[in-house]
C-alpha cells in the first residue's frame, strides 16, 4: 500500500490496489485519487456588491459531478469572485453555494473541501516543492514520514518526481503552477478550483499544461471549475462552458453548442468571431445579401435585423462586377482571414484557405455570399 | 576587442573607487574606535594594560544594568512584533486604505522628541498615583515602576521602536504576495492563526530579524527616557560610572560597542540559521 493510500485510508477515502511496479504505483495513486463519488456544486441566486458595482448580479449555475466546467467572461464579469465564493474567499451578499446539496456559504474556507489553484504563483517560498505538496496533509496532522511519501507520489503525478528538494524560485513558472496542481489535489479535495492557472505562462507551456490538467481532470474524476477569459482556452478544455456577462450567466453548454448554437447575441460575439451582416426579417426567414434565408432559433420581434456569421461560413469570390471590397487580409496559417466591406458599409470577415485567398489584395473587388443554411438573427444595436 | 578592454578598464576603475570609499568610511569609523582602545591599554608609566577593562567588570552595577537593559530589549522585541506584526498583516489584507494612517502614527515617534515624550510621561506617572490612589489601579502604578523590571520603559520603548518596526515589516511584506499566500494556506486546510504562523511568518523571517536588531540596538543605547524616569539600564550605568575616571570612562564606551555587537551577531546567528534556499541563491 503507498503512503498516499494509508492517508486516503485516514481521511476516509477508498483504497486502492497494491502494486509494485512504477507505473503500476501511478495508477494505484490515480485509483486511491479518484473518487467514489465527483461532488455536484450548485450556485444559486449569488449576488455580491463591492461598494457601487456589482460583481454578481443573481448566479444560478450547477456543475455536475465529474465536469470540467469553465467560467468564461470579459474581465469584471463576476467569474473570478464565483470561483471565490465556491473556494470561502468571498462571501456573497444573497444566495447560497450548495456542494453537493449541502449549503456550504457559511463554512469556512479552510474546512471547504476545495483544491484551489491561484493565477499568480503562490507556492510558499520557504518550502521545498515536495512540502509544499506537503503542506495540507501537515495541517491535518499526517505524520511526516507518511506525508513526505505521499507528496511525492503526487509530484510524480504531475511529472515533477526529481524535483521534490527544489525550491519554488529554483522552478520555472510551469513547474511552479504543476506543484501547484498537487498541492490543491494533495487533501483529495470534492472540487477543483483553478483561477487562470495558465495564464502567466508562455504560450508553449500553457498548451501543455492545459492538456495535462485535463488529463489529470479526467483520471481523477474531480469536478472542476476552471476561470478563464481566454475563450479558446476554454473551448478546448472544458466539457461545458459558462459565459458571464456584468455578474450573470449568458449561457452555459458544451463548446460546440455554445460555438454553433449562441444563445444571445453577447455569446455569439465575445465566443469566436463573428460578423453582423444588416437583413429584413419576415417571419422565420430573412432576407439577406440577396437572398431569402431560414431563421435558426427563435426570431426576433424586429424587422431591422442583424445576420450573425462566422467567418468560415462567409464566402468570398473575386469579382470585378461585385460592390464589396477587400479592406485588409491576416494570414493565420492554414486560412486567410479577409475583411470585406460591403456596399453598405458593413464590415465582414471571413476566412478562406490560403490558396484561394493568395490574388485577393487589399481593394480587390469582390461579392460576397452565405452558404444556403438556416443563419442566427440579433436584433440590430445599432 | 577595444570595447571588451575598456569595460575591463572601466570595471577596474569602479572597483577602485568601491575600495576607497570603503577604505575612507573605514578610517572614519575605525581610527577613532582604534585610539579609544589605545587610549584605554596604553598607561603611561605602566606600559600595556587591561587594568581599565578588569575595573569594569569589577565596578558595582555592570552585571546588573547590563542584564536589565536585555531583559527591556527582549520583551520590548516581544511586545512590539506581537503588536505589529498581526497589524500590519490585518492591514495588508482588509484595510489597505487605512496605510497611510497607520504610517504617520508610527512615524510620530521620531517626531516627537524624545525629552518631550519623557516629560509627558513623567507628567502622568505623578498624576497617576495622586488621582487613583484609592483605586486598584494605583497598584499598576507601582508596579510598571518596579526598579528591578521597570515596565514602564518597556512601554516607551515599544512606542520608540514603532518607526523602525513598521519600517522593517513594510518592507518585508511588500516582496510577497501576502493575500495569495494566506489564500492558498488556507485552501490547504490551514486556520487563520495556522495561515500566519506556517505560511506568513517563515517568509517574513528577514523582517522580523532586521526589526529585533533595530529594537536591541535602540534599548541598549537609549539614555534619555530611562536617566530622566531615574531607572538605571546600562547606557544610564555607562554615564554615571565613566564621570569618574577617563580611561574608565572610554573603556566603558568601547566595552559598550563591543556588547552591541556581540549581541547583534548573536540574533543574527539565532535567526540566520543557515538554509539550502539562500545556500543555492546566494
Amino acid at each position: 500500500m503507498t503512503a498516499l493510500e494509508k492517508t486516503a485510508v485516514e481521511t476516509g477515502m477508498k483504497t486502492g490496489t497494491k502494486t509494485g511496479t512504477k507505473t503500476g504505483m501511478k495508477t494505484a495513486v490515480r485509483t486511491a485519487m479518484a473518487l467514489d463519488k465527483a461532488a455536484t456544486v450548485e450556485f444559486r441566486g449569488l449576488r455580491r456588491e463591492f461598494g457601487t458595482t456589482v460583481a454578481l448580479d443573481g448566479l444560478d449555475l450547477t456543475v455536475r459531478p465529474g465536469e470540467l466546467l469553465a467560467l468564461l467572461g470579459p474581465s469584471g464579469c463576476g467569474k473570478t469572485t464565483a470561483l471565490r465564493m465556491l473556494a470561502g474567499f468571498e462571501h456573497p451578499d444573497s444566495g447560497e453555494v450548495l456542494v453537493d446539496g449541502d449549503d456550504v456559504t457559511r463554512v469556512p474556507a479552510h474546512r471547504r473541501d476545495a483544491g484551489m489553484v491561484f493565477q499568480s504563483y503562490s507556492l510558499f517560498p520557504h518550502l521545498s516543492a515536495l512540502d509544499n505538496v506537503a503542506f495540507g496533509l501537515r495541517m491535518r496532522k499526517v505524520r511526516t514520514a507518511e506525508r513526505r511519501a505521499a507528496a511525492a507520489e503526487l509530484l510524480d503525478l504531475v511529472g515533477l518526481a526529481d524535483k521534490g528538494a527544489q525550491f519554488p524560485h529554483q522552478l520555472s513558472g510551469g513547474q511552479q503552477q504543476r506543484v501547484a496542481l498537487a498541492r490543491a489535489l494533495a487533501l483529495r479535495p470534492r472540487v477543483l478550483l483553478l483561477d487562470e492557472p495558465l495564464s502567466a505562462l508562455d504560450a508553449k507551456v500553457r498548451l501543455t499544461l492545459r492538456e495535462e490538467i485535463r488529463r489529470l481532470q479526467r483520471e481523477l474524476g474531480i469536478t472542476t471549475l476552471f476561470v478563464t477569459h481566454d475563450q479558446e482556452e476554454a473551448l478546448s478544455m472544458a466539457d461545458r462552458v459558462a459565459v458571464m456577462q456584468a455578474g450573470r450567466l449568458e449561457q452555459c453548454a458544451p463548446p460546440a453548442e455554445l460555438y454553433g448554437r449562441p444563445a444571445t447575441a453577447f455569446v455569439a460575439e465575445f465566443v469566436g468571431t463573428m460578423s453582423r451582416i444588416p437583413g429584413r426579417l419576415d417571419g422565420t426567414t430573412v432576407e439577406v445579401l440577396g437572398r431569402r434565408l431560414p431563421v435558426d432559433g427563435p426570431a426576433p420581434a424586429a424587422t431591422e435585423v442583424d445576420v450573425l456569421v462566422r467567418p468560415e461560413a462567409v464566402a468570398v469570390r473575386a469579382d470585378d462586377t461585385g460592390d464589396a471590397q477587400v479592406i485588409a487580409t491576416a494570414f493565420l496559417g492554414a486560412a486567410i482571414r479577409v475583411t470585406v466591406r460591403l456596399a453598405d458599409g458593413t464590415e465582414v470577415k471571413a476566412d478562406l484557405p490560403t490558396h484561394e485567398a493568395a490574388t485577393l489584395g487589399a481593394g480587390a473587388p469582390v461579392t460576397v455570399s452565405l452558404p444556403d443554411r438556416p443563419v442566427l438573427v440579433a436584433e440590430r444595436t445599432h | 576587442m577595444a570595447g571588451l578592454n575598456a569595460g575591463h578598464l572601466n570595471r577596474g576603475r569602479s572597483n577602485l573607487w568601491r575600495w576607497g570609499v570603503l577604505a575612507c568610511a573605514g578610517l572614519y569609523f575605525l581610527v577613532p574606535l582604534a585610539a579609544s582602545v589605545l587610549f584605554t591599554v596604553d598607561v603611561p608609566g605602566q606600559g600595556y594594560t587591561f587594568d581599565a577593562y578588569t575595573q569594569i567588570l569589577g565596578t558595582e552595577g555592570f552585571v546588573t544594568s547590563l542584564l536589565l537593559s536585555l531583559e527591556l530589549a527582549a520583551a520590548t522585541i516581544a511586545i512590539v512584533l506581537l503588536l505589529m506584526v498581526p497589524a500590519m498583516v490585518a492591514l495588508r489584507l482588509a484595510a489597505p486604505g487605512l496605510r497611510p494612517v497607520v504610517e504617520v502614527v508610527c512615524a510620530l515617534p521620531l517626531v516627537v522628541p524624545p525629552i518631550a515624550f519623557v516629560a509627558g510621561l513623567g507628567t502622568v506617572l505623578k498624576w497617576g498615583p495622586e488621582h487613583l490612589s484609592r483605586t486598584p489601579l494605583f497598584q499598576t502604578f507601582v508596579a510598571i515602576q518596579n526598579p528591578d523590571f521597570p515596565f514602564v520603559l518597556v512601554l516607551a520603548y515599544v512606542v520608540m521602536a514603532l518607526p523602525f518596526v513598521y519600517r522593517a515589516l513594510d518592507a518585508g511584506l511588500r516582496a510577497m504576495d501576502v493575500r495569495t499566500l494566506v489564500e492558498a494556506a488556507r485552501s490547504c486546510g490551514a486556520n487563520w492563526p495556522q495561515a500566519l504562523v506556517r505560511a506568513v511568518l517563515p517568509n517574513l523571517r528577514g523582517a522580523l530579524l532586521n526589526s529585533s536588531f533595530l529594537t536591541l540596538a535602540l534599548v541598549l543605547g537609549e539614555f534619555t527616557v530611562a536617566q530622566l524616569l531615574g531607572f538605571r539600564p546600562f547606557a544610564v550605568w555607562i554615564v554615571n560610572v565613566s564621570g569618574s575616571q577617563a580611561q574608565l570612562s572610554v573603556a566603558v564606551s568601547v566595552l559598550s560597542l563591543l556588547v552591541t555587537w556581540a549581541m547583534l551577531l548573536a540574533l543574527a546567528s539565532f535567526g540566520g540559521r543557515p538554509r539550502t534556499a539562500s545556500a543555492a541563491r546566494g
